[in-house]
């Protein structure tokens, strides 16, 4: 039961943080760009781990947010030198990225405990059992604090969940209007970047527990969810939690009554929320359509 | 355990000779329809890369993976046939997906095209384990679309593979065209008369049948990779479309005749990842070396340039020396120069020997002086740029300084034909804004006695 | 670049020396100078395509490939941001984005702000003050895609009056407005005036520009002239702006830039 607990409360630590940044991503049309981290970063992954043979938080997410910004920054980079469409070059970029992650992984896979499949699906399931334990273990002297991911995801989401009051403004106005940013004398470059970091780190911290590709629907399903409905960027962002949230509880009992992969199954009830969302919308507004003759 | 028989290099010699000998007629099947593959993909990825919708592919691959899994939960079986048209059916279910959010709601296309890709793949994932925990038979192997495994295709499989890429590819000689019409300007193709709905409809289909086909080979993850990546680096190498869709299938054929090969060194790799990284070095090789396009090509015309500029710069420092002298004194010494242009001594050290070494100046010991066709160098981008003043000047409204540094710039690019336009339209002028003499284009040296 | 004159008077809001900007490799603006004077209207007039836009955002330090300078008020533009409100075109951004009209009018008080700072009341007073100057208080509350084509450009026009400048740089205000938001935008001229505040807006019509403004800038991918209504707005200056470029010129820029000849000089 316990497990249960532990494995729910990361995800919904997961997809709170990644419901979060996904909101600016969304705002500033940079869904792609999310998306290509979040593959890019399994190479961040792999090099720290092979370079430094440990798997401690800090290196993990160091690694990460290095290729992230790389995969960003040389995306931009091929789009200007090479005269690329800047899709094209994000979509170079993170393919490659990702190829060599996948690589490396088979090459070295005596020595990682990854595999293809955990890049996939994360390995939720699996959470509850790699545990930080504190003091010494032989001597049962220390105690056990919880799931290595969950602490990771906890401490990232701090760090987002801080980053967003604090540079709330800031946010706002470069996700409403970048160039008006610009003349206010606002470093637009240095936010994106900022951002770009947020992504990588929450992708990273994800990555235990739902992988390296399902974290894109947590990232673009529930903030998309919110942008159909909210009406300011704070219930935007309320709303996205919420919906990630739901998506946690419903994905969970869906995956204990098919047998099926936690992970994919929380992606897949954040994407039904966001239909059900969209039909309502659509059922609303042909209403509305019907309606005027009347009250006019 | 395969890593290290990879690292063994002789193994990996008789291997890659057991390759090449097609011992395996298997093989053949799998090289044979790799490259189709690679070829029909990259070409049908030009469009949607010229349509602007460049990772379209990227989504319609995820977006086949439920289509595979539900095909195999509805018929329990792997018959290529089958596989394939469960994947067509979703594929295109996210095609309309990502054309219909934007259309009809808030969502912008970017996000439609994230939010349809993640939904769909996360779907397949959820049906993948949940036909791995059910008893079935031959269900493993399933999740080698993920990644591609040339390895274990079937030779059904490869024949499938290959009608279809043949039909690709048959479809795009045959409306090349129109194809090309559309992805220019989908609206002027309207405008005269060409169902465009329907052509693109077309191209959807075959973007998703190759996407599709190749999923085996390399993977849902990485098939934009195939679609992408070959004509982003052809277009390096030519202006031309059929040219660069010829070069991008050269490309797409070439890598994955490299992927095949490692993925049969190496049975435990994917193959799509390799394919993606051969691809890969295929764009950094095509983006540095490519002949006009090439960053390379770009940077040693850029420094040829600065040289020439550098050089001219200096003849017509010489020439206004030997103005201000009246023509009479010719040989003019560092200092001279210097005072007239201010440069780094090291560069126009190095100038003055380029110039002496093209026999456009000689020097002696007293200075430099400018050869006959140094002269006429001289004398000619002067004319160039005095005639570019009087121009500005007149048309423009600039000021004497404005013009003058305008000149300086045009001076080196003009040619013999802009040079008469301008001697026409300036029809009488005989010196520049700042009352310099323009030096007529057949004179001599003033003064010269020969 | 000392002005001859720029130690006798105090210096001019905005002065642009030898602005130069392209497109990829096209010319839009070669070498444009001027300097405008204190407490006018002044409209920045051309074709379509000129380079109107272009040169406020160039201006603005908006766009990359810029070669050139402009200052304000003697300084450069870092040193003067909070003089300065700019006005872009409707069409840039997202008017699905969930934000209310206070909210975007508020945005205005940002660059004041330092990163953890909320508007504080007085911040919010300012901003009322602007919207209701504007007539548009009672939508404060309204999320802005469901505002008309005037309405939102009431918006951004509260939100330039809340940064409380002294230069307003506007493209295109009056462009795809209703009559009553047009005399609106008149109404806030004549105050902003009395003020002493100088405007410089892109504008279109003709038929209005020596009826809205004192001062004319003309363009067509260079500068042809520029000085009060009465002195420029001639039959001349029109064919010339409106006549077409000077091909020869577009197309020597055009190769120059193409050959990259401006990074090719040793000196300059």
């Amino acid at each position: 039961m316990t497990n249960d607990i532990w494995i729910i409360a990361t995800a919904a630590l997961v997809a709170a943080s990644c419901a979060l940044v996904g909101v600016f991503l969304i705002l500033r049309r940079q869904a792609l760009i999310g998306d290509a981290i979040s593959h890019s970063v399994l190479l961040g992954i792999v090099l720290a781990y092979l370079i430094t043979d440990s798997r401690a938080l800090p290196i993990m997410l160091g690694g990460a947010v290095i290729i992230g910004l790389l995969t960003a920054w040389l995306s931009d980079s091929l789009h200007r030198v090479g005269k690329l469409q800047s899709d094209a070059s994000i979509g170079i970029i993170f393919t490659l990225f990702f190829a060599i992650g996948v690589i490396l992984i088979s090459l070295y896979a005596g020595q990682i405990d990854l595999d293809q499949e955990c890049v996939l699906y994360g390995e939720i399931a699996f959470v509850p059992f790699d545990t930080i334990y504190i003091g010494n273990l032989a001597a049962e002297s220390g105690f056990d604090i919880g799931p290595r991911a969950f602490w990771g995801i906890g401490i990232v989401f701090t760090i987002v969940l801080s980053s967003i009051i604090i540079s709330f403004n800031r946010l706002k106005t470069i996700a409403f209007h970048p160039s008006l940013a610009l003349s206010l004398g606002i470093n637009v470059i240095f936010w994106h970047y900022f951002l770009m970091t947020l992504v990588s780190m929450t992708t990273v911290a994800s990555f235990d527990a739902v992988g390296a590709i399902l974290v894109v629907a947590l990232l673009v399903i529930p903030a998309s969810s919110a942008y159909l409905v909210a009406r300011s960027l704070k219930a935007m962002l309320w709303m996205a939690v919420g919906y990630s949230q739901l998506a946690v509880l419903i994905g969970y009992a869906l995956a204990f009554w098919l047998d099926s992969s936690i992970s994919a199954s929380i992606a897949v009830s954040a994407g039904l929320l966001l239909f059900v969302t969209i039909a309502w919308q659509q059922v609303q507004s042909q209403r509305r359509q019907r309606q005027p003759i009347d009250s006019l | 355990m395969d890593a290290f028989t990879l690292l063994d290099t002789p193994t990996v010699w008789t291997n890659w000779l057991a390759f090449w000998s097609f011992d395996d007629i298997n093989l053949l099947w799998v090289l044979v329809g790799s490259i189709l593959l690679g070829m029909s993909a990259s070409v049908i990825g030009g469009f949607a890369f010229l349509r602007k919708r460049s990772l379209v592919g990227d989504a319609l691959a995820h977006a086949a993976l439920p289509g595979v899994m539900m095909a195999f939960l509805l018929f329990e079986s792997r018959d290529p046939l089958v596989m394939f048209l469960g994947a067509v059916t979703s594929s295109f279910l996210g095609f309309f997906l990502i054309d219909w959010l934007p259309k009809n709601t808030k969502i912008k296309a970017d996000a439609a095209l994230a939010i349809t890709l993640s939904f769909f793949f996360a779907l397949g994932l959820m049906l993948l384990s949940y036909i791995q925990g059910l008893e079935v038979d031959n269900k493993s192997g399933l999740d080698k679309i993920l990644f591609g495994q040339a390895a274990a295709m079937t030779q059904k499989d490869i024949k499938l593979l290959a009608y279809v890429a043949l039909f690709v590819l048959s479809c795009v000689v045959l409306f090349f065209h129109k194809f090309r019409l559309i992805a220019f300007s989908a609206t002027y193709a309207r405008t005269i008369g060409i169902a465009v709905n329907r052509y693109e409809l077309l191209l959807a289909l075959l973007i998703v049948m190759s996407v599709v086909v190749g999923l085996q080979l390399v993977g849902v993850v990485l098939m934009a990779a195939v679609l992408l990546t070959p004509v982003a680096a052809a277009r390096f190498w030519s202006n031309q479309l059929s040219h660069i869709l010829i070069i991008s299938a050269l490309l797409g054929g070439l890598s994955a005749i490299i992927s095949t090969q490692i993925s049969y060194l190496a049975p435990a790799m994917p193959t799509g990842p390799w394919m993606v990284v051969s691809l890969s070095a295929l764009f950094i090789i095509s983006l540095l070396f490519a002949p006009e396009k090439g960053l390379l090509k770009r940077y040693t015309e850029h420094q040829k340039l600065r040289k020439k500029v550098a050089e001219e710069n200096i003849l017509r420092t010489l020439y206004k020396l030997l103005e201000r002298k009246n023509f009479q004194h010719k040989t003019f010494n560092l200092a001279d120069i210097q005072a007239l242009r201010s440069m780094p001594l090291e560069s126009l050290q190095s100038t003055l020997k380029q110039l002496c070494k093209k026999a456009l100046i000689t020097s002696s010991t007293e200075g430099f002086e400018m050869t006959t066709s140094g002269f006429e160098l001289a004398e000619q981008l002067t004319r160039r740029h005095r005639l570019w003043e009087n121009y500005l000047t007149e048309h423009a409204e600039l000021t004497p300084q404005q013009v003058h540094q305008q000149a300086e710039r045009i001076e080196h690019i003009l040619t013999e034909s802009q040079e008469l336009q301008l001697q026409e339209e300036l029809a009488n002028s005989q010196s520049d804004p700042h009352g310099n003499l323009i030096p007529s284009s057949n004179s001599t040296i003033p003064g010269e006695s020969k | 670049m000392k002005q001859p004159n720029s130690n006798t008077h105090t210096p001019s809001p905005l002065s642009v020396q030898h602005l130069s900007m392209r497109y990829h490799h096209k010319p839009v603006l070669t070498d444009v100078s001027f300097e405008i004077p204190e407490g006018k209207t002044i409209a920045i007039v051309g074709p379509n395509g000129a380079g109107k836009s272009t040169l406020l955002k160039g201006i603005m330090g908006l766009e990359p490939n810029i070669e050139g300078q402009a200052s304000f008020f003697g300084e450069s533009l870092d040193k003067k941001r909070q003089a300065i409100a700019y006005v872009p075109q409707r069409e840039e951004i997202d008017w699905d984005f969930p934000i209310n009209v206070l909210d975007v009018v508020l945005m205005g008080r940002h660059g004041q702000l330092k990163l953890w700072q909320r508007p504080s009341q007085l911040d919010i007073d300012i901003a009322e003050q602007a919207l209701k100057d504007l007539k548009m208080w009672d939508f404060k509350n309204r999320q802005i895609s469901q505002l008309s084509g005037g309405q939102q450009q009431r918006v951004f026009l509260a939100r330039a009056l809340a940064q409380q400048a002294t230069l307003y740089l506007m493209d295109e205000p009056f462009a795809g407005v209703d009559v009553a938001t047009e005399q609106a935008i008149i109404e806030l001229f004549k105050e902003l005036k009395l003020q002493g505040k100088t405007i410089v807006c892109v504008h279109h019509d003709l038929n209005t520009v020596g009826e809205y403004f004192d001062w004319i800038i003309f363009i067509n991918a260079r500068l042809i002239a520029a000085g009060p209504v009465e002195e420029v707005l001639t039959k001349e200056n029109l064919n010339k702006t409106y006549g077409g470029r000077l091909s020869l010129l577009n197309d020597l820029t055009e190769q120059m830039y193409r050959t990259q000849l401006n990074k090719a000089h040793d000196t300059d």
